[in-house]
């Protein structure tokens, strides 16, 4: 039964993306993005090495991924409709959790479908082979394609959580967005300053938090199970923690 | 069905529901009334089980709201105070997504379709609930409430918005959903508690001060003769007259005049009426009698009088001191017996020893 529950919200938050122009906002800007990230950094740079693609695309969650989570609690909160989510006969996980897959939902689709900017390097590939010698590779390598994809999805989902987290926070959409904007920036700029940082010890840590460091092997084609443990880990304590926030709530 | 034992619930430092406790009969219509800021909506939001209550145990159908939520919750439809409506959906995304959030298993379009009769808003059932007015809005807020057909029902100031004759009709539906359901309705609009509830429940700074079945409230209102007089004469012969009389419990000279007459309120003895030896008394003595209202006393006067008088006693003031000129001795009597009922009524409730 709750599971049903869970389902009926879920269904009502990805529908709500394509009611309001949100859901269309993110997928347009986002396919247009990744459409012209990998055009920039495959055809015009005549490589077929996909990892740069897929690390210029984790920078647009910046702006994407708050866009996905900022009104998921903000807004029920404001239109006073998070009293009939809590009186209904279903938990706190059940409806935080029906609301977290809803957005991950519509973020996976949308970096399945930008898929298709791989088409020209297939056929690209299909044509340069030809020429080529036997024996050796030509085109993208899709194991690398598979494990970016496999990572992208895992950074995402980590940042989706964060959002939802920081919407359960108050009930200003905008004050929503732009703190999902600063944290998960934080999340993805770490990872690169902390090469400046003479310490060791601090360096470590800042390389714990960073999510861009695990990614590296997801780019070589390699399933890192400790990065994909991460990942869900931070996820599943985001989700926890915004739970508390209402169980608190409840009992403030 | 509902049982609510030393309720507390604080928000900070600052204490909305002071052990409040009560009983509710399976198909009783309860009327919450109280200033704002009482703690109506926090108990009702804690029976519904938004909030959880700081102390003390709600029991609905013998279970406890906090060992099961998820099985008291589907016996409960809830209207909070504003309707928790999605303004970008239409009324029947709405309702079918209510219908999948409580989990229910009848035949969902034919459950949707007798609600929507029921509170009469079939014609805009496929308009986005952002373009309906107030009342519409509401009535759809009532309709999610009805969803599942929970043996419960919690209304918090159900009618607010509606036109007069949206509320009459909420009125009967609430009075037909009481044969079979518990409802449990909060509202400012007294007349609404006296046509509708079965009992009414008044609640001051967080207690009960007044729980009273609205028949015994009533009768105690009706029988109550009170006029406004006015006569012709010397003011203060009049009054000795009319203190004299022994089917006259009570006189008062009122501040009013028209010409040469004086105003006076009296109130006669008990199942007496006065009305005609008063008049033929005034007659005889040359006084003309030139106008004579009665004047009911109404559940405003005693709700009012209830609310003044806890609030006197939360201050450590001696009750009934600055008594209102009206005459208000009646009521303030009526209130007073109310409050001290209530108040050994409350004092004979085992203390709840809830493990914490």
């Amino acid at each position: 039964m709750p599971i049903e529950i869970m389902f009926a919200i879920f269904k009502k938050e990805l529908r709500a993306y394509f009611i309001s122009p949100i859901g269309y906002v993110y997928t347009g800007i986002f396919l247009a993005a990744a459409a012209l990230i990998c055009a920039y950094t495959t055809i015009q740079q005549a490589s077929y090495d996909t990892t740069t693609y897929f690390q210029y695309m984790i920078f647009t969650f910046i702006i994407l991924i708050p866009l996905l989570t900022m009104r998921l609690f903000a807004e029920e909160r404001k239109m006073r409709t998070e009293q009939l989510l809590m009186t209904a006969p279903v938990t706190l996980t059940g409806m935080v959790v029906g609301k977290y897959l809803a957005a991950l939902t519509l973020f996976v689709s949308s970096v399945l479908v930008s898929c298709i900017n791989f088409f020209p390097l297939f056929s690209y590939a299909i044509t340069e082979k030809k020429a080529a010698a036997v024996g050796v590779h030509v085109g993208p390598v899709f194991g690398q394609i598979v494990g970016c994809l496999l990572g992208v999805i895992l950074i995402g989902a980590c940042f989706i959580a964060v959002g939802l987290f920081i919407s359960a926070l108050t009930e200003n959409q905008l004050a929503a967005a732009v703190l999902s904007v600063a944290a998960i920036a934080f999340m993805i700029l770490v990872g690169i300053f902390n090469h400046f940082i003479g310490s060791n010890f601090i360096t470590s840590v800042l390389d714990w938090i960073s999510v861009l460091s695990r990614f590296d092997k997801f780019a070589y084609g390699l399933f890192d199970f400790s990065a994909l443990l991460y990942y869900i880990s931070i996820s599943g304590v985001f989700l926890f923690l915004t739970v508390r926030i209402y169980d608190k709530r409840r009992w403030g | 069905m509902i049982k609510i034992d030393h309720l507390v619930k604080h928000y900070g430092a600052n204490c909305a529901v002071d052990d409040i406790s009560f009983e509710i009969a399976r198909g009783e219509i309860v009327g919450f009334l109280g200033p704002n800021g009482a703690g109506k909506s926090t108990t009702m939001n804690i029976l519904a089980g938004y909030l959880s209550s700081t102390a003390g145990r709600v029991m609905i159908d013998d279970l406890n709201v906090l060992d099961e939520p998820l099985e008291v919750k589907r016996r409960i439809g809830y209207l909070p105070e504003q309707p928790p409506l999605y303004p970008d959906m239409t009324v029947e995304e709405y309702l079918i997504f209510v219908y999948n959030l409580k989990g229910c298993t009848f035949n969902r379009t034919k459950h949707l379709e007798e609600i929507c009769d029921v509170v009469k808003i079939k014609d805009v059932y496929k308009r986005v609930i952002r373009n309906l007015s107030k009342g519409y809005r509401q009535r759809v807020g009532i309709a999610q409430a009805l969803i599942g057909n929970p043996p419960v029902i919690i209304f918090d100031e159900p009618t607010v918005g509606l036109d007069p004759k949206q509320i009459i009709e909420i009125r009967n539906l609430i009075r037909t959903l009481g044969k079979d359901h518990t409802v449990i309705l909060s509202t400012h609009i007294l007349q609404e508690v006296q046509a509708v509830c079965d009992r009414i429940i008044i609640i001051n700074k967080g207690k009960v001060v007044a729980d009273e079945l609205t028949e015994n409230i009533n009768r105690v209102i009706d029988g109550n003769h009170r006029y406004r007089v006015k006569i012709c004469g010397p003011q203060r012969e009049v009054m000795s007259m009319l203190n004299a009389r022994s089917d006259i419990s009570f006189v008062e000279s009122l501040p009013d005049r028209d010409g040469d007459a004086y105003a006076y309120l009296v109130e006669s003895a008990p199942n007496v009426d006065m009305r005609k030896s008063l008049f033929f008394a005034l007659a005889q003595k040359g006084w003309a009698m030139i106008g004579m209202e009665p004047l009911g006393m109404s559940l405003e006067d005693v709700f009012i009088s209830i609310v003044d008088k806890t609030n006197e006693l939360g201050k450590g003031k001696k009750p009934g001191k600055n008594r209102r000129l009206r005459g208000a001795a009646l009521e303030q009597d009526l209130a007073q017996s109310i409050i001290d009922a209530t108040a050994e009524q409350q004092k004979n409730i085992a203390p709840y020893e809830g493990e914490e």
